[in-house]
């Protein structure tokens, strides 16, 4: 039948199509020079920037799909990071144990706001999100016990009983390469599913979508869920890579570079938000060997971001692959 | 628990209302005329501060740095409407969010870069160094009382502003509905310039009578911005009234909580673990009357407008 | 109680502005129930009450008998509602077929699936394209629904709300600002549809009303003045009195 061969126009122009593929081989091929050549420095900071983008990527799902503005992503990093430290903390340092809590725990904690922030719309969701995250941020100082504001060190990598070592720089480097690739292609997928496709009609026309049937809140509560427990794991990641976890894990100043990094790659196209976030990681990286003020140079060229670069890096490859 | 210590708290929560619905008022004003969400007026704050405290230490004079501070806030935020904000009224809110986020990226790097990392000297004014005495014995820095009255005072006169004056039902009218204005012939983008001027002065009156009492710092407006947010948030967008309301309960709720929670859960809990969960608690008891205020009345206390649309 | 769609002592006020007085309303299985009136009448209130957009002060809304009067919009959907919108209510970014297959998508119940793509899905694709050469515009299956003119996109929210497979069907003005052509068209599909779908139909074109309604009850300022069969109301002594410029209407 004529119209099941077709994809439509809005899948196509969401699908990763040819860049996606090529920003791994990329990526996968970048990681492998660092090793060979430019030492562990660039590995680690390579690997910061995987797990960044992983974070990333989780906050495109809501903001690009969805169409849901959180700007208190960070929160969920933060869960994620002290849920490995607290539990090293006590002697548990099992990752058979560290990491499903933190996971649980990150989606429970994104039920919870989710449920609450989700009552609201617009700029009240944006205000909601970001006082939640802060709420969380002070009560992560107030943890005298785990460090308070000064923050926790993790004296050892989460154990996986000799299957994978995170004490190896390189197989902590390639473990995030899988999990990034695996968690782009999930939600690559979803992005195409009936869920997806429910979650961009309400991002389109919520009222039309109640109108037919959806119960749009318990899709964006799905949605939210997914959102924070992958946050979560990109801050079980983050706290394997630092060994600490501190509150500042938590600032909204880190909810907004996230916000900043899907943005500046470009939103709703997933490897967007993996470009996003290289370009910042790096763009840090190489602003903060010339000056400290770095934030001089990067807050007006956010600006401009906004202002002229509409769609992104993402937008600017769909536009040069037009023009060949 | 002893009944002064619960008025001195008291005294602290209306306090730390006051300077709150300065900042929080512009802020929701701003948002109810354009629909412009504006980080930056933290900024605005810190702005206020830094010209106070530098205006202080220079001359001496409490009087000149008090009244530099409203003018240096209003400049800087006209400013960075003609730099940034004027872009950004028919953009969305994402939008609106980044840019703003990278003007505070900008500015409080600035400040980091000219005045230093450390806060800066901003004494008490020796002519304030002194305490009231209060019925029952406690006492009281005559400083936060006088951030208390001219607080109140500029709140009384916002409200007269708002609900006796022609401009100020204008103004009250926007925040209700810009589309019906702009059909009557208001100049919407005139109206949006003086009440961010308005907000900016007040907000910069409100670093400067908070300076000495805070760490003159950069990123000092940050936590300001964030509360203010769950001010309006709790008191219903675009209300001052919401505002008003919204900041003492704010205010209230995060100097009790901090002074009284953990006695309270002593009564509960043992001892240790009072003492443990007590302080996470207290810090996070204003965003959870934010949150029960949400789940009982997603619009806020006022609601001008639905927040379901 | 045998309709399809019943209310009973509907009251809606907006301060003073009474929306709907005590209102009583039935459609039943394979008619066209036309509510005419005038401009502010409260015809697009009393939609809004049935369909569950907004809470009545008094009075009950009944769905193939069963009592819906506090269920939510989504819910009266699945009992087997359907409606279309004033202002034509698409979904702009989405194709017109991926705009169908959604529907058939809410119909079938099954949208917490995360993995398997939802295009191509011929058990989305295939009824929703069936809809669409049904009303004609199969030819514009791949075209962004912003972009089309505002006829297309009445016929589109009509196969939407087709796609849902309604019992009873709530039009308001499908045929406001649409050329004399396609309302011509548009009046055969809404007169065919009678045979599968209660519709309850607000409209301000009198031609169409009278050609296609089986009843037709007349509201002014929120109450129903006349009811009856459209030669019954077309006499009525009351109904001309308001369609003939009555001062104390809005």
């Amino acid at each position: 039948m004529r119209a099941a061969t077709r994809a439509p126009v809005s899948v196509r122009k969401l699908e990763g199509g040819s860049v996606a593929p090529l920003v791994f081989v990329a990526l996968a091929l970048a990681v492998l020079g660092a090793d060979l050549w430019a030492g562990p420095y660039y590995v680690k900071l390579l690997t910061r920037a995987m797990i960044v983008a992983l974070a990333a990527l989780a906050l495109d799902l809501l903001v690009g799909l969805a169409g849901l503005v959180s700007l208190g992503h960070a929160a969920f990093v933060g869960i994620g990071a002290y849920a490995v430290g607290i539990l090293a903390e006590h002697g548990i340092t099992s990752g058979w144990i560290q990491w499903p809590v933190a996971l649980v725990a990150s989606a429970a904690a994104a039920a919870v706001i989710g449920a609450l922030s989700l009552r609201t719309r617009g700029v009240h969701f944006i205000m909601i999100t970001l006082a939640f995250a802060q709420m969380l941020y002070f009560a992560a100082n107030s943890l005298s016990r785990y460090g308070g504001d000064d923050g926790l060190t993790i004296w050892n990598r989460s154990d996986f009983g000799g299957i994978v070592s995170l004490a190896d720089r390189r197989t902590f480097a390639w473990l995030c390469f899988v999990l990034l690739l695996s968690v782009y292609v999930a939600l690559a997928r979803l992005s195409a599913s009936r869920f997806g496709r429910v979650l961009r009609g309400a991002k389109d026309n919520e009222r039309r979508m109640a109108a037919l049937g959806f119960a749009v809140t318990r899709f964006r509560l799905v949605a939210f869920v997914i959102s924070g427990t992958v946050a979560g794991l990109a801050g079980v990641l983050l706290a394997n890579l630092t060994e600490f976890v501190a509150p500042a894990y938590m600032s909204w100043h880190r909810s907004g570079e996230l916000l900043a990094m899907v943005v500046l790659g470009g939103m709703g196209s997933l490897y967007g938000a993996i470009l996003g976030a290289f370009a910042f990681v790096l763009l840090e990286e190489l602003l903060s060997r010339f000056t400290t003020h770095w934030a001089l140079l990067f807050g007006p060229f956010l600006v401009l971001v906004v202002l002229v670069g509409r769609g992104g890096i993402a937008g600017l490859l769909a536009r040069l692959g037009r023009i060949r | 628990m002893e009944p002064t210590l619960l008025v001195v708290q008291f005294l602290n929560g209306i306090q730390l209302g006051t300077l709150l619905f300065l900042v929080a008022s512009g802020l929701t004003l701003v948002f109810g005329i354009l629909d412009v969400i504006n980080l930056a007026h933290g900024v605005v704050y810190m702005v206020g501060a830094y010209a106070a405290a530098s205006t202080f230490v220079r001359s001496g004079s409490l009087a000149l740095a008090i009244a530099i501070a409203p003018v240096a806030a209003l400049l800087v935020g006209l400013l960075l409407d003609r730099l940034v904000l004027r872009f950004l009224y028919d953009r969305n809110h994402l939008d609106q969010v980044l840019a703003t986020f990278g003007v505070i990226l900008f500015v409080d790097e600035a400040v980091r870069a000219i005045f230093g990392p450390a806060a800066l000297p901003y004494p008490l004014p020796p002519a304030f160094e002194w305490s009231l005495e209060l019925p029952g014995g406690a006492t009281y820095p005559a400083w936060r009382l006088v951030i208390i009255v001219s607080g109140l005072v500029l709140a009384a006169i916002l409200f007269g502003i708002l609900h006796r004056t022609r401009a100020g039902m204008v103004v009250r009218a926007a925040a209700t509905d810009p589309g019906m204005l702009a059909m009557l012939g208001v100049d919407i983008r005139r109206l949006f310039l003086v009440v961010l001027g308005a907000g900016s002065a007040l907000a910069g009156f409100a670093g400067a009578l908070a300076g000495p009492i805070v760490a003159v710092q950069p990123g000092m407006g940050d936590s300001v911005l964030i509360l203010s947010f769950v001010v309006i948030v709790t008191g219903g967008l675009g209300s001052v009234q919401g505002a008003l309301l919204g900041s003492f309960l704010v205010g209230l709720a995060d100097t009790l909580g901090r002074s009284f929670l953990t006695d309270l859960l002593r009564l509960l809990l043992p001892p240790a673990a009072a003492n443990e969960v007590g302080p996470a608690l207290a810090s996070m008891a204003i965003y959870l009357v934010m949150a029960i205020v949400l789940l009982i009345r997603p619009q806020g206390l006022v609601s001008l407008r639905r927040a379901a649309r | 109680m045998s309709a399809l769609l019943a209310a009973r002592g509907l009251a809606k006020s907006f301060g003073a502005v009474v929306a709907a007085a005590d209102l009583d309303l039935e459609v039943e299985a394979g008619e066209i129930h036309a509510l005419i009136g005038p401009n502010g009448a409260g015809k697009t209130t009393v939609l809004g009450l049935l369909s569950g957009e907004l809470r009545p002060d008094r009075g009950r809304v009944f769905l193939s008998g069963r009592e819906v009067t506090h269920a939510p919009v989504h819910e009266r959907v699945r009992l087997g509602l359907g409606r279309t919108f004033q202002l034509s209510c698409v979904l702009p970014s989405f194709s017109v077929l991926e705009n169908v297959a959604i529907a058939v998508q809410a119909r079938e119940g099954s949208s917490f699936r995360f993995w398997k793509p939802a295009s191509p899905d011929p058990r989305l694709e295939e009824p929703a394209f069936a809809l669409l050469e049904r009303l004609g515009i199969d030819a514009l299956a791949d075209r962004p629904a912003a972009m089309l003119a505002h006829g297309e996109r009445r016929l589109l929210e009509l196969a939407m709300a087709l796609a849902s497979r309604p019992k009873v069907l709530l039009l308001d003005e499908p045929l406001a600002g649409v050329g004399s052509k396609e309302a011509q068209r548009l009046v055969e599909i809404l007169a065919r549809l009678r045979a599968e779908v209660g519709v309850l139909l607000v409209e301000h074109d009198m031609d169409a009303v009278f050609r296609l309604a089986d009843r037709i009850t007349v509201l002014v300022n929120g109450r129903a003045i006349a009811s009856g069969p459209p030669s019954v109301v077309r006499a009525d002594p009351l109904v001309r009195a308001a369609y003939l410029g009555d001062d104390s209407e809005r």
